[in-house]
């Protein structure tokens, strides 16, 4: 099964900027289907990046972020050729990692 | 008698409108309504023959039918009526649009 | 209003044609060459500053801080999803062992600005997504919803082939072609729905304002983006899918997808973008 996640890292000097963009439903639990029954909430409670087994980036979600999230943000430090890796857990327990260079 | 006829005349601009009359007028029966919705019914299947059908419409007949199925006949006669007003206009709206569409081309 | 002007004196207009003899009426004096050239001047003398290519972005185009956000988006695009999940789609072969290739010249590979045409032994226009379908239903495959991903998928895929290629629609001397591309025309400038707005009323008249909170996009070049993931519907969407929305959002009963008018409607305002290059799958707000 294909990664969820896409991700770009590009480093600029002594910036690091990454892009990541998640394939998810993000239900937030409120929506009806069709049938007039409730989807239930399903959606990624925490994402995580990690440079080279250091953490630089944690968000906590919920059901305020949409479906298909997409990341941006710049850290200091990080190579080119670094380990950047990416994971999420949502509330149903499923989750996803990946692991990509930084360009 | 003379009284009525007054209050019916005011109230010839209102036919068309969901407005409820809190006159003497009868009570509406079920063949009212159904003889109500046959007749917006019927002017919905035109705007449908000319493929100009209003959502509104559809709902205004939903609506009709369910307050008869909960003996509201007053209420299902008035949005017959609201029904077979808005289906009229929409049938209007498609003769109408078959020439006014040539004057907004792009020339 | 800029709108009922506009409309009394092209009501004006018409009741002069009227009297010198000349009639509007279709089939007679149809010069879709001319008509699609008027198309595309108008929208370029109303935004001067665009080259004609900049119309498949649609609203992105009108506003400098859309277009700022078009760029961001273009470097990590929604629609890749389904794009990559149209191309597997598209490689994987039907029960019976033949693909989706078999079904269309070279391969379906770079094929999308040829598309809709007008099939001259049906004498009907054919779209893209009709022709998908039809392709699955000869391969003893189900036909997918057109307004739903799958489609979107398969359609996303297609269209990425032939980004950059310029709409190359052609309406051949047959009288039906000319008739379909009228009635296209027709459906685009009639109003309907309870809310009286016809395709024009926002895509003509109003390119570049706001209805509600959204940026209209100029009629111009409007399907080169097709399919689209639209952030309104947190996913994708399909002409089918546009068209039918539109529909419902003037209050009017949508019909069914790929019907004739619809057909007829895509024709139309594809012939009018020739030239521009397909620039799909697209984004929008």
């Amino acid at each position: 099964m294909a990664s969820t996640i896409r991700v770009r890292a590009t480093a600029n000097g002594d910036t690091t900027e990454v892009q990541a963009l998640i394939q998810h439903p993000m239900d937030s639990g409120f929506v009806k289907n069709a049938k007039g029954d409730l989807i239930p909430a399903h959606f990624i409670q925490q994402v995580t990046f990690e440079c080279n087994g250091k953490s630089v980036f944690v968000a906590d979600w919920g059901t305020a972020v949409s479906k298909d999230p997409y990341v941006k943000f710049s850290f200091k430090g990080g190579n080119k050729g670094d380990d950047l890796k990416i994971g999420w857990v949502d509330n149903k327990g499923q989750s996803d990692t990946t692991t990509a260079k930084i360009a | 008698m003379t009284l009525f006829s007054c209050r019916l005349i005011l109230a010839l601009p209102l036919i068309g409108t969901v407005t409820v009359m809190a006159t003497p007028a009868p009570a509406a029966t079920d063949a009212d309504f159904k003889a109500a919705y046959a007749a917006a019914d019927a002017a919905n299947k035109e705007a449908g023959q000319l493929r100009n059908q209003w959502t509104v419409t559809a709902t205004a007949l939903t609506d009709a039918k369910k307050a008869a199925d909960a003996g509201d006949f007053d209420k299902a006669v008035a949005e017959a009526k609201q029904a077979e007003a808005l289906a009229k206009a929409s049938v209007f709206q498609a003769k109408s649009e078959k020439e006014a569409w040539k004057a907004e081309v792009i020339r | 209003m800029r709108t009922a002007t506009q409309t009394v004196f092209a009501a004006l207009a018409l009741v002069t044609l009227a009297l010198s003899g000349a009639t509007v009426k279709a089939a007679d004096s149809v010069d879709p060459a001319a008509e699609a050239k008027a198309f595309q001047k108008y929208f370029t003398t109303k935004f001067p500053k665009l080259k004609l290519e900049d119309f498949v972005n649609g609203p992105y185009s009108l506003n400098e801080d859309m277009h700022r956000q078009w760029v961001e988006k273009e470097e990590f695009p929604p629609y890749e999803f389904s794009l990559d999940a149209g191309k597997e789609m598209f490689t994987k072969p039907f029960k019976n062992g033949k693909t989706y290739a078999d079904c269309f010249p070279d391969k379906g590979i770079g094929i999308r600005q040829n598309y809709p045409y007008f099939d001259e032994k049906e004498g009907k226009v054919i779209t893209l997504e009709l022709a998908l379908n039809r392709c699955r239903e000869a391969n003893g495959e189900a036909p997918f919803s057109y307004v739903k991903d799958d489609m979107a998928s398969l359609t996303a895929y297609m269209a990425f082939t032939s980004r950059g290629k310029p709409f190359d629609i052609k309406i051949p001397s047959d009288p039906r072609a000319l008739a379909a591309f009228e009635n296209g025309k027709e459906y685009f400038y009639t109003r309907r729905g309870q809310l009286n707005f016809s395709c024009a009323s926002c895509h003509v008249q109003n390119p570049g304002e706001r209805i509600r909170a959204e940026i209209l996009a100029p009629a111009l070049g409007i399907l080169n983006a097709m399919p689209i993931y639209r952030s309104e519907w947190g996913g994708m969407g399909t002409i089918s899918r546009r068209f039918t929305s539109c529909n419902s959002q003037t209050r009017g009963v949508p019909l069914e997808p790929q019907s004739d008018d619809y057909r007829d409607l895509e024709y139309y305002l594809s012939y009018v973008s020739n030239g521009l290059p397909i620039s799909g799958p697209g984004a929008r707000p």
